[in-house]
């Protein structure tokens, strides 16, 4: 089977490779059934890549241990669901995915595309062919999925137990997900340039899939963060880590693009600035890609030294040359239609927004970069932490909620400050009244920053309300609908508008959670005895028993052993119970002896947590095993070739003996509110962006009249 | 104002909010940086982000404190640390560790919460065994 995997794999390499020529060619020569001929291999591209990933996941699930890749990152035992996600953990798995995924976003927009944009479509489609073409060059040269193992093992050595987490795994493919659905306006504004036609056609051709793409990538990092929160065991959700900061980037250069090229389309100004922010974004997409893998900086997450660390960069290299050097060609066809007619208009706030957004990004890749920036300046590796990353980003974000609330009510080209008054006069004064309240009634005055965030957080769902409530109205008055029927069929007509809304409101939600559990957060790291007691924010915490548990831990990981503990919660007569955990996996380490083989491998936190609108209750425990040392060296020596039962008996004593004798544990317990708001948040943007890009039936009118009466020109001419 | 003065009047506003955002940029960044170094180059009377590979059968629990070596990547020299606070999931012997603080009488007291593992990555092998 491997065999017809390496073979999709080559053959899909040729036809991308043939795509880009018959394209290139087409393009050329205007021949149009070359056009055809290049479009129709990239379909086949999507199919070879899906059978190869067929291939690759039937293996994953019949645990066929003669791919070298299924013996490396699963077993036997590991349970059905974490078997099939265990492909796109490895790294040749991982590049797999990136691929098929790239090779069916680019068959879905251009089979969208086949009858429009007819000089654009044959670049973009050679473009995208390129970009398949590396990805399977890297796979067949450096990193196949589909080599094999001459004396296949008889278990393979298991998924990380660190990525057994439901979040980790869907996290991947939501990021590459938006990785790739980058390239496809990538694609475009190259193929726009190459075929000199700087218009805004290539953006309406492909928004909908940058604004798919933007919410992947959103929902991506919101999982990772989720992840970070309930399974590493620190209790926090953004450690600026080289790896969360490489896929924040993207999200934000797309951001900007998104806003951007609405000013391309309404006014026919920023093309120079929108097709250098979509190859930016590309770019940053690869540079995420590449940076897990390459191992050149130091991070919390897995960076294995990696055989294709230089591939990469020379193929991040091309693609910033190629496209910076057609921008600069084409810079006299970029030039703006119109110019900035006043600073109080709706294009000069986006642009700030963009500025804002792209200083952001600017900011986070040089933190992300100094120890390389220093090591080369200084000859030291030096780097900055957290404390760096949220002075700087803090003000910034501050300005760009306000933006976030501003930016909706401006109208295009000019707006006197009277008509400004109109709109904001009621949003500022609801801000004023939350400043009163959060003073009058809670110490939010503690942390001044969170204070100014919370102000504009009010200030920003003021004006999304407003604006809702003004169009509804006006709606109803007009039609004399019902009140959720007038407001139904005003976002239905104006999807784009009111989904944008919806995603400024759920930015705002998820900025609330941020400031409010970053500042007023309440933790302690404690030791305890079974009875011992500790209070942290009012909770009253009682360490009631120990558990030791064989086999099935809750979270269905596989673990075989887990140690916890039941904890009693109380607070103002409300009482609840925590059973955090710690799973303890086996390793194969031949040094060791048969029983401390067992409790050697990885070990996780199975941190749990009390989930609440106001508060989160969050608790971790690291059990002290030492007590366990010598009974279990006396046991290795013992017991050295102990059948499979007589160990698992071995360990049921010895998790016996922890409970019945129970040293005491270290424990963490984090009290931080409104934790929850920053997913809720999250979950509103996913809500807006996909209200946004669902088409609505006014506009498929619009594209069916388009078409028809481009038909009918084309009947007319001939005729 | 003309236009064109008004382009050039933007154009210079612009152009030193860019200017000052970077030196703050460059400025704090060297300020606020911590410089990573091996076992065997660090010295009291500054902080360090101490790199370096725990040494094996070194980790030792005293009360609330976590007491291990670390030693140079590709070398033997190693420093005792002294450390409290939350120890990631993946730290254990042989792991490559990223630990902040300053080196007082001989040992190595990290800050609260600074210890960083490396995991034996997601894309490789576990190279424990190496």
């Amino acid at each position: 089977m491997a065999g017809v995997g390496s073979a999709c794999l080559f053959i899909a390499l040729l036809t991308a490779l043939y795509a880009i020529a018959a394209s290139v060619s087409g393009a050329r020569s205007g021949r149009r059934e070359w056009v055809t001929s290049g479009r129709r291999a990239i379909y086949c591209v999507a199919g070879l890549c899906v059978i190869a990933f067929g291939v690759l996941e039937s293996a994953f699930l019949r645990s066929d241990f003669s791919f070298a890749l299924v013996a490396e990152g699963s077993s036997i035992e590991t349970p059905t669901f974490y078997k099939v996600t265990a492909l796109w953990a490895t790294q040749d798995g991982s590049l797999l995915l990136w691929v098929t995924l790239l090779s069916l976003f680019s068959t879905t927009v251009l089979f969208l595309t086949r009858r429009s944009l007819r000089d654009i479509a044959p670049w973009a489609t050679a473009v995208l062919g390129g970009v398949a073409a590396f990805f399977l060059l890297l796979m067949i040269g450096w990193e196949n999925p589909f080599d094999t193992l001459a004396t296949p093992p008889a278990d393979g050595v298991g998924l990380n137990p660190l990525l057994r987490h439901p979040a980790m795994m869907i996290h991947p493919p939501m990021l590459y997900t938006g990785y790739v659905g980058f390239s496809v306006p990538f694609a475009f504004a190259i193929g726009a340039l190459v075929a000199r036609r700087p218009g805004a056609d290539w953006i309406r051709a492909t928004r909908r899939f940058a604004l798919i793409a933007w919410t992947f990538l959103g929902t991506g990092i919101m999982l990772g963060a989720l992840w970070s929160y309930t399974e590493l065991g620190w209790g926090g959700y953004w450690a600026w880590d080289p790896v969360e900061n490489a896929s924040l980037m993207p999200w934000l250069v797309g951001t900007a693009f998104l806003h951007s090229i609405m000013v391309q389309e309404k006014r026919g100004m920023l093309k120079v600035w929108n097709v250098s922010l979509i190859c930016a974004t590309f770019t940053l997409a690869l540079l995420g890609t590449f940076l897990v893998r390459s191992g050149i900086l130091d991070s919390i997450h897995a960076f294995g030294a990696s055989t294709i660390g230089v591939q990469f960069l020379v193929f991040i290299g091309l693609v910033v040359a190629l496209s910076a050097g057609l921008i600069i060609s084409r810079l006299p066809l970029l030039r703006s239609e119109a110019k900035l007619d006043s600073l109080l208009s709706r294009e000069a706030f986006f642009l700030l927004n963009n500025l804002v957004l792209v200083g952001l990004c600017l900011v986070i890749m040089w933190g992300t970069f100094f120890p390389l920036i220093s090591e080369a300046l200084t000859g030291t590796k030096a780097s900055v932490g957290p404390p760096w990353f949220d002075r700087l980003v803090t003000p910034l974000a501050l300005v760009l909620v306000l933006l976030t609330g501003i930016g909706p009510v401006l109208a295009w080209r000019r707006f006197t400050p009277a008509a400004l008054w109109r709109v904001l006069a009621v949003p500022i004064a609801a801000t004023g009244a939350a400043l009163v309240l959060l003073l009058a009634f809670t110490d939010a005055a503690d942390s001044w920053t969170s204070l100014l965030m919370f102000c504009l957080v009010a200030f920003v769902l003021t004006v999304v309300s407003q604006e809702l409530w003004r169009g509804t109205a006006a709606r109803r008055t007009m039609t004399g609908e019902s009140w959720p029927r007038a407001l139904g069929r005003l976002t239905g007509r104006n999807r784009r508008r009111y989904g944008g809304y919806l995603v400024h409101a759920g930015i705002a939600v998820l900025f609330l959670g941020v400031a409010a559990s970053s500042a007023f957060v309440d933790q302690r790291d404690v030791r305890l005895r079974p009875g011992d007691s500790f209070e942290v924010n009012g909770y009253q915490v009682t360490y009631r028993e120990p558990t030791a548990k064989l086999g099935g831990d809750s979270g269905g990981t596989g673990a075989p052993i887990s140690f916890g503990a039941v904890l009693d919660v109380r607070k103002d007569g409300k009482h609840f119970v925590l059973r955090p955990s710690r799973n303890y996996y086996s390793t194969a380490d031949p040094s060791l002896g048969t029983i401390s083989r067992l409790f050697e491998g990885e070990a996780t936190s199975e941190v749990d947590v009390r989930w609440g609108l106001t508060r989160n209750f969050w608790m971790a425990i690291r059990p002290d095993i030492g007590s366990l040392d010598k009974p279990i060296r006396e046991a290795d020596a013992k017991f050295a070739n102990a059948s499979g039962d007589v160990q698992a008996l071995i360990v049921a004593a010895l998790a016996e003996r922890y409970r019945r004798d129970p040293p005491p544990a270290a424990f963490r317990a984090i009290s931080s509110p409104f934790v929850v708001w920053i997913w809720i948040g999250g979950g509103i943007v996913v809500l807006g962006a996909l209200v946004a890009a669902w088409p609505s039936p006014e506009a498929r009118l619009r594209r069916v009249r388009s078409l028809y009466s481009a038909r009918l020109g084309q009947e007319l001419s001939r005729a | 104002m003309d236009p064109s003065r008004k382009r050039k009047v933007r154009l210079v506003v612009a152009l030193t909010a860019a200017v000052l955002l970077a030196t703050a940029l460059i400025y704090t960044s060297f300020s606020a940086s911590t410089e990573a170094s091996k076992p065997s180059e660090i010295k009291p009377g500054r902080s360090y982000e101490l790199t370096g590979k725990v040494v094996n059968g070194s980790i030792r629990h005293d009360g609330d404190d976590l007491r291990f070596r670390v030693r140079d990547r590709d070398g033997t020299t190693s420093v005792p640390v002294s450390y409290t606070g939350v120890v990631p999931d993946p730290f254990r012997d042989g792991r490559e560790v990223i630990v902040s603080g300053e080196l007082e009488h001989g040992t190595f007291v990290a800050e609260r919460d600074s210890l960083v593992t490396k995991c034996p990555s997601k894309f490789t092998k576990d190279e424990q065994s190496s």
